[in-house]
């Protein structure tokens, strides 16, 4: 059957249903594939807190959201071109993020008079008109199904789960994607159920078979491969990186790496990856609370391993105290909160990035540390390596912020040749003769690093205040004020120990977007659409957030306005407009999503029209 | 399984005294207060134990006794309010290789520090846990503590204290700690044999020390000690020996009906052999005996309740670590970053 296949530059699809309906697994599966096809990519799990929410309802829909293209894939795209609706549920919920022209792939047999009564429908809205505007594929994927596996005798139940590899092999059809990731993933999946096996490959097959040889696509799409730089990649999610860059960072360290955490959404993948890890050296020690997780680490760090503890904003709470500690005794020590909307549980399984100030300041007494964060899934992995440097060399804790859509989401990774990874090796203190516990390097002040099991060099460190270079418990003023001033002048020199930061597009003008974190995909996109129209923007993304880098003051001074866009009311705007006293305005949508593109635009032709 | 089996080295090059483990530091606990016998005992036994000195951590939280790090001539941690046992535990699941000790009390251990402290027991880490109760807040100046009595005057229960008390020994027990014992700031030879005991124990030793706060609430336990009394009314445990007491050895301790009860040896009805022989691996026997604390009237029971062996925490991680090893061979990066799917750009 001679179908037209049309070139694409970059498509959004969205995989929707009931939380039990696999969307996750086919959003994953899809994009497995489409990263075999070289596209660049983009990814956005968007799922519920509960875990299996009643059937049926709008709050137990579970979407999963792809970009890919054959350019530049920045963000998971504002709004989808194909929205895959299990049920009505799941088409009530994503519409609004569907193109106005988009398709809509919908299981007609979810449809059901329950489920529609679910969803808040009176009417069914695949038959009384109000998609005009969408193109609407009504399909019955599951009788579909039950037709492919009838001969099988499988339980409703079992036959009803496949139904998501019916969409999913039917995308691959609709956008020319391989079947042979795939087909591996069942096979190896399902390796002890054999029965399972068949089942899915054939429902996954009879998907790709129904868009070929059904009448009613004329079309199949293709979107080439992206011109990504020449390289080994491999999809990554950002909490995959983070774990991935903590076990470098060990490994250049020549350092055994010490995980103490507790579980919390949607930080708990990095635990569970690296529990998988033993080989590696890696000691993940699940705590009994947040606090054991960040303590435990302190004195695996004393002991000599390099020190992680992984959590989310309301665990960072309660870290806090024991981040005084980790500051007092300088010790090295990495702290990554993968923020989620709060405050409190506020909204477990959404992005925010709530806990900058948090991370600044959330700490009694004064207590500096280096704060950064990573702006992509990728990048988790450079930036927590970053982290692991400085912490090393400056014997210090170090908070790396990322996100539950960064964690969640994924991209292509260029592996990088771990040989090209700078070498952490710390130098431990063995001379009795010169050992003092806080004689610090003259260069960075760093307090050495003795370990337990030197002959020798016996020493107490803890929480209450030190004489500088002894190493004593010291009560005098003079000394406090000292210890004081050392301590945040330590954290300070690091701004020398950073690169400069950099701008994307010109380095002065009439205005200049500052994101941190995961907008980064967001505002670089707003900001090229908005250059490409001639305007005079530009784009500044700051990871180092303390320090700020050096030049940061001299930039933010050469434009005439300055937008900071964040997922917060303003936190970095408040740090700018604090160091720099620039009078900087921003942008702020607290929704648990991330910042679409198109917002960012609209703020920015604001500020150039002369609105505030 | 294949296992590794960990021992804290004990080969010294040299011999230690007690004066090797003393710090520098002026010790600035009040005069007369249990803590100095602690420390002197705790010197004392470390020397004995055949452990290069630079392997000894000693961790503690907040609270008086909390300072004892900074007495110790070895390494220590001095951290924060509660976490003794958890810091230690990062610690010794570090460097398996060091002989890690906690100094905490009855605020910092059972208070603030309850969570870490039942959960280093059930997981039976390698670490010594001295727990000094003096059931009173010193360093906070006199607040009632989680083992401060029903009923107790204190300056934050001044119409008298209307907690129930921890019985530590019972917590521990609960938790399923390997070793639990109980002993006193002055009753110098049994606290350095329980020491000795706990030190020697491999998984999570805990020790319950009853000690004398001079100032907010002298005399808690003079009756357990002082020498008038202490025959009468405290019961040494000894593994396979009965249970006697009294200052003329004339009392002992019967379980009827799954109770203890005191029953006297100097009427012919009873003689050593009908009483009840103490059993240092029966955790059962030991929460009932722990009770007896509960019972108006009975002794109170001090020396090791339990010593039983369970698998050891660290010795467990060790293990997974070197089989993973030997299923996957010795890991590089370049196999880490290239598992999965990954496709070549040119």
């Amino acid at each position: 059957m001679g179908k037209s296949v049309k070139d694409l530059e970059d498509v959004t699809i969205r995989f929707a249903g009931d939380s039990g309906d696999g969307m996750q697994l086919a959003g994953t599966q899809f994009t497995t594939a489409t990263a075999m096809v070289g596209n660049d990519l983009s990814t956005f799990p968007d799922y519920p807190a509960e875990i299996r929410a009643p059937a049926g309802t709008t709050y137990g829909v579970s979407g999963f959201q792809i970009r890919f293209g054959a350019t530049d894939i920045l963000t998971p795209g504002d709004l989808c071109d194909v929205l895959v609706a299990m049920n009505p549920a799941a088409l009530k919920v994503n519409l609004k993020l569907l193109r106005p022209g988009g398709i809509i792939i919908a299981n007609v047999d979810g449809f059901t008079e329950k489920n529609l009564k679910l969803a808040g429908y009176t009417s069914n809205p695949l038959e009384d008109g109000s998609l005009r505007q969408y193109e609407v594929y009504p399909i019955n994927i599951t009788k579909l199904t039950e037709a492919t596996l009838e001969d099988l005798k499988l339980s409703p139940k079992v036959v009803d789960r496949t139904k998501n590899f019916f969409a999913l092999g039917l995308m691959f059809w609709m956008f020319s994607r391989p079947m042979e990731p795939t087909i591996e993933w069942i096979t190896k999946r399902f390796a002890k159920e054999p029965a399972l096996v068949e089942a899915n490959l054939r429902v996954l097959r009879a998907g790709y078979h129904y868009g070929d040889s059904t009448e009613i696509f004329t079309s199949r799409y293709r979107v080439k491969p992206a011109p990504l730089p020449p390289g080994k990649y491999r999809n990554i999610s950002g909490n995959e990186a983070v774990a991935l860059g903590l076990i470098a960072a060990a490994h250049r360290a020549h350092l055994q790496l010490f995980l103490g955490s507790y579980p919390i959404t949607p930080a708990s993948d990095i635990l569970h990856e690296l529990s998988r890890y033993r080989a590696y050296d890696v000691k993940t020690f699940q705590a009994e609370d947040e606090i054991a997780g960040i303590t435990s680490a302190i004195g695996a760090s004393f002991a000599g391993a390099l020190a992680a503890t992984t959590t989310s904003g309301p665990g960072l709470s309660l870290k806090l105290e024991a981040l005084g500690l980790a500051v007092m005794t300088e010790l090295p020590l990495i702290v990554i909160d993968v923020q989620r909307g709060g405050p409190s549980t506020g909204l477990p399984t959404k992005t925010e990035q709530g806990d900058l100030l948090q991370a600044m300041y959330g700490r009694h007494g004064e207590a500096p540390l280096p704060v950064l964060a990573a702006r992509s899934p990728a990048d988790c992995f450079d930036t927590v390596f970053e982290g692991a440097r400085i912490a090393l060399k400056y014997m210090t804790p170090v908070i790396v912020l990322t996100d539950g859509y960064l964690g969640n989401g994924s991209e292509p990774w260029r592996i990088p040749n771990p040989n090209d990874l700078p070498d952490l090796t710390p130098s431990f203190s063995t001379d009795p003769s010169t050992f003092k516990p806080y004689l610090r390097d003259e260069k960075t002040l760093a307090r050495p690093w003795a370990l337990p099991g030197t002959p020798g060099l016996e020493h107490r460190i803890g929480g209450l205040e030190k004489k500088h270079i002894d190493g004593t418990i010291s009560y005098d003023p003079d000394n406090h004020d000292l210890m004081v001033r050392l301590r945040e002048e330590k954290i300070e020199r690091i701004v020398n120990d950073i690169p400069p930061q950099t701008v994307d597009g010109d380095e002065e003008g009439e205005l200049l977007v500052v994101g941190w974190g995961s907008t980064y995909g967001a505002i670089r996109s707003a900001v090229h659409r908005k250059r490409s129209e001639g305007k005079s923007v530009s784009h500044l993304h700051i990871r180092y957030l303390n320090p700020f880098p050096r030049n940061l003051g001299e930039i933010l001074y050469r434009f005439k306005h300055i937008l900071v866009v964040e997922i917060n009311r303003g936190q970095l705007l408040k740090l700018l407009r604090a160091k720099y006293l620039v009078p900087a305005l921003g942008y702020h949508r607290v929704a648990g999503l991330p910042i679409p593109s198109v917002n960012i635009e609209q703020r920015i032709d604001e500020i150039l029209r002369g609105e505030r | 399984m294949d296992t590794v089996e960990h021992d804290v080295q004990s080969v010294p090059s040299v011999k230690y005294t007690a004066r090797d483990f003393q710090s520098d530091q002026d010790v600035r606990w009040c005069p007369g207060c249990g803590d100095y016998a602690i420390l002197a005992q705790v010197q004392r036994v470390l020397p004995e134990l055949g452990i290069p000195k630079e392997k000894y951590v000693i961790v503690s939280g907040i609270g008086c006794s909390s300072r004892f790090p900074y007495y110790m001539s070895t390494y220590g941690v001095h951290g924060i309010h509660g976490r003794a046992t958890a810091i230690a535990t990062g610690v010794k699941l570090a460097n398996p290789d060091l002989s890690v000790w906690v100094a905490t009390g009855d605020g910092d251990g059972l208070s603030i520090g309850g969570n870490h402290l039942v959960h280093i027991c059930r997981r039976n880490v390698d670490v010594n846990i001295l727990l000094f109760n003096n059931e009173i807040y010193g360093l906070t100046k006199g607040q009632y503590s989680p083992t401060s009595r029903y009923g107790q005057i204190t300056r934050s229960s001044p119409m008298g204290n209307i907690d129930h008390p921890f019985n530590p020994v019972l917590l521990a027990l609960g938790a399923e700690a390997t070793f639990v014992a109980r002993t006193m700031d002055r009753d110098q030879k049994h606290l350095h044999d329980v020491l000795k005991r706990a030190a020697e124990h491999k998984g999570t030793s805990f020790v319950e020390i009853y000690q004398n706060c001079v100032v907010f609430n002298d005399g808690a336990f003079a009756i357990f000690t002082d020498k008038e009394t202490k025959d009468e009314n405290v019961v040494y445990l000894e593994h396979g020996k009965p249970l006697i007491f009294g200052k003329e050895r004339d009392k002992g301790i019967r379980l009827e009906n799954h109770r203890p009860v005191v029953v006297s040896l100097k009427d012919g009805k009873y003689g050593p052999d009908d009483l009840l022989h103490y059993d240092e691996k029966d955790p059962g026997l030991a929460y009932t005996v722990a009770l007896m604390s509960n019972y108006p009237g009975m002794p109170r029971p001090v020396g090791v309740f339990v010593d039983v062996q369970r698998n050891v925490y660290e010795q467990d991680l060790l293990n997974q670590i070197k089989s993973a090893k030997q299923k996957y061979g010795e890991p590089t990066l370049e196999a880490l970053f290239n598992a999965g799917d990954t496709w070549e750009i040119k």
